[in-house]
């Protein structure tokens, strides 16, 4: 093979300040954008205090990686416009081998954004731990978590039902929760591990069994939301979903009012109002 | 050996007797049946004497089936004769089983290039089924209300899909090209085990027939993850699941396990750690994961198959035990494991890059570095897979930010690889369009990861569509389409003729738009509440999923085209390669083509890596083209 021609090291057109002119613009345009239009247009949305927190996290994400995609595509689009090896005969590059201060440059730029961003995330997480499951032993508690209305929500193939500790321990199949208050949710499951995800108020918490995976959220107002499974439980986990209802305190007050007379029958069969429950061994491998 | 040419062929029904893929299969048949009438035998009396479980449930006879039957397939391949011969007294021998034609691809055989081609031909075929459980996936889900399928027939094309591509793809790379290339690429003759080499490619054929069998079992519930406690819960398909990933484990350790000793002792004279080939360096740190987290798979498969089989209770709450123990131990092995499928790509881009950019690579230290950070940093980040779990919850903040550290040396490579663009003279073959393909997918599917990373926003996307798009963007984005440039780079190396170049574009730019038209959409529906792994899905999602199903038909057909271009090309057309079509400075391209048996007459003394472009014009091995020659 012949050794191909070689090209000097044309010091040529400053291509590195036209490109790094080009991407600080660029970013300069699109972040603000992203940040203000894309942002706060990602879900969840704003009906629980959680679901804000998310949506504000997502927008400093999408924000983020805005300057970090516009570099890399521009980059990428430089390089071929410029840089494409034009005619047959070919040609070599100028032999590049690296640039201690790029790299440095880089390595800075690169660790200082993922310090910020997960200096940011634990931030988030420490005012009420942002809507995720944290366990039996919740540590991020929001303010007035004393306070909270607990709720438990029981996994079981293939649906969730819902326990009122407050109110006698009372179980019902559909989740209604009051308006404008703290709850806390406890997260357990009777079989298989489910995931407790309530779309709108951005809670997902998974359901273990013999674990209580304690979730605060605070409702705002009057609101009707998805709840699915959001963890494979087997057969029928795609129709393991149900509609839930923020209501106003007057309306949860009769409402629970209501459940325990019509559901005061079946009380006496189920088992005491525990936080956690084991599955029943006679069901495995069934 | 050179008295192979003059020897009379025996005939077709002679030549068929022996140790081959035939005998195996016959063997591995009859080994399963063995197995399940001990099985049947040893529950049965159980049963009776212990008076638990249920007669019904003879996972033990599935469990022992599968295992004679992978020892009778084993044995059938021959694997047995030389542990047997050397127990007799026999020398050790280091080659043998080096024979002329095509049979040698079907058995057992010391050649790594011959190896090299069979884990191309069996991946591929896997790689098929498992693209056709996607399509099936995506018939089902053109309509939220109307099913195709039974939801357990549905969940078991979901796990069998997922299953398969991880099991499978985790040799993807190392599978094919390293076992090809590495002993090229490093000046050796063969790889340190070549027995073991062989046994890593037919275990991994026997677990993808294996887990294809799980139909007939019933199929599995759990997905690719498996997790208890649904996974005692399931019938005798989730065995196969069991031993297919176990299978897929000992493979990938024993395949880590040769790369290792073979890049680490067998280097030619010269090539110094900092003249390794970057691919060299790749198949290291994926060779070192592969090593170390194979083992916590197997285990793990291990205390499942007993809790299934002899009714311990590691992860049965009843008894004791715990579903975290088997989410911790699997995410232990797979996270690792999502970057054994990555870390390959990053590889191959940066191989491929300096010879079509016609410019040394850019920072090879650094992207050393970038690897090797990837490889350690994954150990420590696996529970930001159970973020949601209730688990160690207080620890969350430190996975959060162990995970978004590997950002960090992911940067290096993109770095490394887009700085090797800057002022070169790229030239936009093939291989090069899937290379920088690449860099999009990997920046969509790595941005994506920081927002799974972070606890706040994990919220709204874990479980959903998000992370599926997310993880099909860094995997299929990131893996198979360094796959195909892998392909279209080296095919006229391995077999000495060339692809259809108009055909590999026409694939490469459905493939492209079809990729990102099937999964772009799916971050939409994953923050729209698209839950993964449904039947089902919300109404109001029924465009996007249309639009995604339709999409990923196209995909699909992209691969008929390369399907179409390979065969066609390697069978009918047979157009010779010029023995370096790419000017590529890399040894392997100064051999001939398909390189012959021993590689080497002499064995090459390097002087420099293979970077040079544009240096003033010196070979990078002496003696530069040493081929074995004449005859072989
Ligand atoms: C041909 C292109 C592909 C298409 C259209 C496709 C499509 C899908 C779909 C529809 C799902 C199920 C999503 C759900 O309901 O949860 C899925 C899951 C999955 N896919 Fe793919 N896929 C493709 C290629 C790949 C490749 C190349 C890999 C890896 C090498 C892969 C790995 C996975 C995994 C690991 C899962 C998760 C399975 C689980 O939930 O257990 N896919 N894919
Ligand atoms: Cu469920
Ligand atoms: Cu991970």
């Amino acid at each position: 093979m012949a050794p191909p021609a070689v090209t000097p090291a044309s010091p040529s057109v400053a291509h590195g300040k036209r490109f790094l002119i080009a991407w600080i613009v660029l970013s300069a345009i699109a972040t603000p954008l992203v940040a203000i239009f894309l942002g706060p247009a990602i879900p969840p949305g704003n009906d629980s205090v959680q679901a804000s927190e998310q949506v504000f996290s997502n927008t400093v994400m999408v924000s983020i990686s805005t300057p970090v995609c516009v570099f890399v595509l521009l980059f990428l689009l430089y390089v071929f416009a410029s840089f494409r090896s034009r005619g047959s005969a070919l040609v070599d590059g100028p032999p590049i081998r690296g640039d201690a201060r790029i790299q440095l440059i880089w390595m800075v730029v690169t660790s200082a954004t993922v310090l910020f961003l997960a200096g940011f995330g634990t931030y988030e997480l420490l005012k009420s731990g942002s809507g995720g499951g944290q366990g039996p032993n919740a540590a991020f508690q929001p303010a007035g978590y004393k306070r909270a209305l607990d709720v438990q929500v029981i996994g079981q193939q293939w649906e969730f039902t819902y326990r009122y500790p407050t109110y006698g321990g009372v179980e019902v199949p559909h989740l209604v929760l009051p308006a404008d208050t703290l709850i806390r949710l406890h997260v357990t499951s009777l079989d298989a591990i489910h995931s407790f995800w309530a779309y709108q108020l951005g809670v997902k918490a998974d359901a273990n069994p013999g674990v209580d995976n304690i979730v605060y959220v605070e409702t705002k107002g009057p609101l009707q939301f998805d709840i699915h499974c959001a963890e494979l439980c087997g057969l029928w986990h795609g129709y393991m979903f149900d509609t839930g209802h923020v209501v106003g305190a007057s309306t949860f007050a009769a409402w629970i009012k209501r459940q325990q007379s019509y559901f005061e029958p079946v009380m006496r069969y189920l088992p005491p109002y525990a936080t956690n429950y084991l599955p029943d061994p006679s069901r495995r491998a069934g | 050996m050179s008295a192979v040419a003059v020897e009379v062929r025996p005939p077709l029904w002679r030549r068929l007797i022996g140790f081959n893929a035939l005998t195996a299969v016959v063997f591995g048949i009859g080994g399963y049946y063995l197995g399940w009438f001990i099985g049947h035998h040893i529950n049965g009396a159980s049963v009776a004497y212990l008076g638990v479980g249920g007669i019904d449930q003879n996972d033990l006879s599935v469990f022992l089936g599968y295992f004679l039957g992978v020892a009778g397939f084993l044995i059938g391949m021959g694997f047995g004769v030389y542990p047997w011969a050397r127990l007799r007294g026999y020398p050790p021998s280091l080659r043998e089983k080096e024979q002329q034609g095509v049979g040698r691809y079907f058995g057992l055989c010391t050649d790594h290039k011959v190896v090299g081609i069979q884990y191309l031909c069996g991946i591929g075929l896997f790689f098929f089924i498992g693209g056709l459980n996607a399509m099936l996936i995506r018939v089902e889900l053109l309509s939220p209300a109307r099913q195709v399928f039974p939801a357990g027939q549905y969940l078991t094309l979901v796990g069998m899909h997922g299953t398969m591509m991880m099991g499978i793809m985790s040799s993807a790379i190392l599978g094919p090209f390293a076992n090809y290339f590495v002993p090229l690429m490093i000046g050796a003759r063969r790889m340190a085990f070549p027995r073991i080499e062989s046994l890593t490619f037919w275990l991994l054929m026997a677990g993808g027939a294996i887990l294809t069998t799980t139909i007939f079992f019933g199929g599995f519930p759990t997905g690719w993850t498996g997790y208890q406690p649904l996974n005692d819960q399931a019938n005798t398909g989730m065995d196969s699941y069991i031993v297919f990933f176990a299978l897929v484990g000992i493979s990938m350790c024993l395949l880590g396990l040769n790369m290792i000793a073979t890049i680490v002792t067998m280097r030619a004279p010269g090539l110094t750690w900092s003249r390794l080939p970057i691919f060299c360096w790749g198949v290291l740190s994926t060779a070192v994961l592969q090593l170390l987290a194979a083992p916590v798979l197997i285990a793990v498969l291990g205390m499942a198959m007993l809790d299934r089989t002899a009714q311990t209770t590691f992860f049965i709450p009843s008894g004791g035990g715990s579903p975290y123990l088997y989410q911790n131990l699997f995410w232990v092995f797979g996270h690792p494991e999502v970057y054994i499928l990555a870390l390959p790509g990053f590889a191959i881009v940066l191989e491929l890059l300096p010879v079509f950019a016609r410019k040394p690579l850019w920072g090879y230290r650094l992207a050393v570095a970038g690897m090797l950070g990837v490889t350690l940093l994954s150990w420590l980040v696996w529970q930001h897979h159970l973020f949601m779990s209730g688990i160690n919850s207080n620890l969350r903040p430190f996975y959060m930010l162990s995970t978004e550290l590997i950002s960090i040396p992911t940067g290096f490579t993109f770095l490394c690889g887009l700085m090797t663009l800057w002022r070169g003279q790229i030239r936009f073959t093939v291989p090069m369009l899937f290379c920088l393909a690449w860099f999009f997918n990997f920046l969509i599917g790595g941005l994506s990861g920081v927002f799974l990373s972070d606890v706040p926003s994990d919220v709204t996307t874990h479980g959903s569509f998000f992370s599926m798009a997310h993880f099909h963007y860094t995997i299929m984005g990131g893996l198979v389409f360094t796959f195909f440039a892998a392909i279209y780079y080296w095919i006229p190396k391995m077999t000495g003729f060339q692809l259809n170049e108009r055909l590999g574009k026409i694939h490469f730019w459905v493939m492209f738009i079809a990729f990102n038209s099937t999964f772009a959409p799916l971050f939409a529906a994953g923050f729209l509440g698209q839950a993964r792994r449904d039947v089902t899905y919300p109404a109001h999602l029924q465009f996007i999923n249309d639009w995604v199903s339709i999409s990923a038909f196209v995909l699909g057909a992209s691969m008929l085209v390369f399907l179409y271009n390979f065969v066609h090309s390697l069978l009918f057309a047979r157009i010779k390669a010029p023995v370096n079509p790419w000017s590529s400075l890399s040894i392997e391209w100064q051999l001939p083509s398909p390189v012959p048996v021993h590689n080497f007459d002499q064995i090459p003394v390097f002087t420099s890596d293979p970077y040079g472009y544009g240096e003033p014009s010196r070979p990078s091995a002496l003696p530069a083209a040493s081929p074995a020659g004449g005859s072989s």
